[in-house]
């Protein structure tokens, strides 16, 4: 993979769009853009970019049913969500469709860069929302609300990735937390990804109740 | 319509009421029909014909009013062979005044009309329900039988004296009648229902119209205003971002959140607080959420102060504050990448603040570490024990 990922950038807003491409500059390669779900689905499937900055409302249906279309086929291409929202049933319906991160649309412009880079490189990217939204939902007592004969594993966080979550949360950067907990950058980045998969794998309760709401159980 | 009367034959509007009145009441109940006839055929101040001359036209009308005299005169028949003798004299004459009524409403003018809904909202609905399609077909056909059984039971039931048998005439024939009336009833709930969504939609599209004026277009015209002074566009964009946040996610406005008494909403109102007075941006998440006790008052209130702490000296472009509820205690960081500085050295002037963080901590068996060096920024950890109460009713 080359040092600058192929983007594709999908959004209703036009303003957006162009702003992002701007901004970006030559730390990405912006390959395309589409601005709803059908659109999109022809656009990625023919140009297959490292990376689909995916905005979670579209008019034609949320960004995950871009991310469903697109997994079946191509399960290479990594989806990055973008969204204004902060509803957290939002968040968590993109991310468990398959998306590996999530970031604000006020993130700035290097760390966006930043979070695309990582994404491309496989690693999961979580803005400190997304962080708080998952403790939240790994908060309550696990036991009770998960379905039994489940790989009882995937129900909770170890209390190592409750940390690094805490800091993300704090607005730590990997490299800070790799620092604060003596660790490194790799291994937080493992732990990230460790958070990922239960987030999309785990049957708790709350999740599942989110996935539901949105048809994606 | 009184007063058409009074201006036909010169008498003043409230004699004319009053005459009726004790004419219904002295003829048992014949002065109603009588009004509503005067009603029919008197024309109204300015109009040139009286509503009998449009209602002559009116088939459909006509079927409707002869339709609604006769379920009357059945509705009669029964009361009567039950013995209902005050009230059948009395109602015998409502047959004209309910056929007259039907053909105002369907007649008259707009306000007559207006007059009339709210009392024939029942009975125009089922109007609407006796078109002849197969289903209604079947249920009046049914209904009908269900009648008839009943009121040959009821008849024969006199005849024989039986007690019992009379009961049952008397549930056959309630039988009868919810199932021909049913369906209306049903259909004025639905309609009524309906009208009630659509007002409910109309209110709110009402409010959001208001609330967008308010915030937004106000916000947007004091950008338009400020435009040359970049730090104040920033915060004034943050605060309605905020503000439409908190709306649209939380469903609340600020006026409410501040009504509330949890970390949650504290920790929003530190950030709003400091936003605002300061216009740096804070990024606050709080993970779990539980109401507020003295000692988690006295939390919020440190953290504040750390938080304008931050935001007034260290010169970072944003400021972390994360509050966590959890079962045993309510922790809450408060971060940033600023300038920093050596917590040895700190001028004894400003080591007030940095005192009534800490002490006000202790006193509430609350911990508050400090953790900063020159140009690594800021973080202060505080931690308060939750009292058993609160923590039980989480």
């Amino acid at each position: 993979m080359s040092d600058t990922p192929r983007l594709v950038l999908v959004d209703d807003h036009g303003l957006f769009r162009s702003g992002v491409r701007a901004e970006l500059g030559r730390q990405v390669e912006v390959v395309g853009e589409a601005d709803d779900v059908q659109p999109a689905i022809e656009l990625i499937s023919r140009l297959l970019p490292d990376v689909v900055l995916l905005d979670v409302h579209l008019p034609g249906g949320g960004g995950q049913a871009v991310i469903q279309a697109i997994k079946a086929e191509h399960p290479e291409v990594r989806f990055l969500a973008l969204s204004a929202s902060d509803a957290p049933e939002d968040v968590i319906a993109v991310i468990r469709a398959g998306a590996r991160g999530y970031v604000t649309k006020t993130i700035s412009t290097t760390e966006l860069a930043d979070a695309i880079r990582r994404v491309a490189a496989g690693d999961a990217v979580f803005s400190h929302r997304l962080a708080g939204f998952v403790l939240d939902a790994f908060a309550a007592a696990p036991a009770a609300d998960v379905k039994p004969s489940f790989d009882p594993e995937l129900e909770q966080l170890t209390s190592r990735e409750r940390e690094v979550l805490r800091l993300i949360a704090q607005g730590y950067t990997y490299k800070e937390i790799a620092r604060e907990l003596f660790i490194s950058v790799k291994t937080v980045e493992s732990h990230v990804s460790s958070v990922l998969r239960k987030l999309q794998l785990s049957t708790r309760h709350q999740l599942t109740r989110w996935a539901a709401e949105r048809r994606l159980a | 319509m009184a007063a058409g009367i009074a201006a036909w034959r010169g008498f003043s509007p409230t004699t004319v009421r009053i005459v009726f009145v004790l004419c219904t009441l002295v003829s048992a109940g014949w002065g109603l029909p009588l009004y509503v006839l005067a009603w029919l055929f008197i024309p109204a101040a300015g109009a040139e014909a009286n509503i009998f001359s449009k209602a002559r036209n009116d088939y459909r009308g006509i079927r409707l009013a002869v339709g609604l005299a006769s379920l009357l005169i059945f509705v009669l028949l029964v009361a009567s062979a039950l013995n209902a003798g005050w009230f059948v004299n009395w109602a015998w004459p409502q047959v004209f005044s309910v056929a007259g009524l039907a053909l105002i409403w369907r007649n008259g003018a707009d306000e007559d009309q207006a007059t009339l809904r709210h009392l024939l909202e029942p009975l125009g609905a089922a109007a609407d329900g006796v078109r002849p399609n197969r289903r209604s077909a079947w249920r009046l056909v049914i209904a009908g039988a269900l009648m008839a059984g009943g009121l040959a039971w009821l008849f024969s039931a006199r005849a024989s004296l039986a007690l019992l048998r009379p009961l049952g005439g008397v549930l056959l024939v309630i039988a009868a009648i919810v199932l021909a009336l049913g369906p209306w009833w049903l259909r004025i709930a639905r309609d009524l229902a309906l009208e009630r969504q659509a007002k409910a939609r109309a209110e709110e599209r009402v409010d959001i119209a208001a609330r967008v004026h308010d915030s937004v277009l106000q916000t947007l015209a004091l950008i338009q205003r400020r435009a040359d002074d970049p730090q104040k566009v920033i915060q004034l964009a943050r605060m309605q971002e905020r503000e439409l946040r908190s709306w649209l996610f939380e469903g609340r406005s600020l006026e409410e959140a501040d009504a509330e008494l949890t970390v949650a909403a504290g920790v929003r109102k530190i950030q709003e607080d400091v936003e605002s007075r300061y216009g740096v941006p804070v990024e606050a998440v709080t993970v779990g959420d539980c109401d507020l006790d003295d000692n988690l008052e006295a939390l919020l209130a440190a953290a504040g102060e750390a938080t304008v702490n931050a935001a007034k000296w260290s010169g970072a472009s944003v400021v972390s504050l994360f509050a966590e509820v959890e079962p045993g205690e309510v922790s809450i960081v408060v971060r940033d990448r600023g300038k920093g500085f050596d917590p040895e050295a700190v001028p004894a002037d400003r080591k007030g603040l940095a005192e009534s963080v800490h002490g006000r901590m202790a006193r509430r068996g609350g911990t508050a570490v400090v953790t900063s060096a020159p140009g690594e920024g800021t973080k202060v950890t505080l931690k308060m024990p939750r009292s058993p109460v609160t923590a039980s009713r989480s």
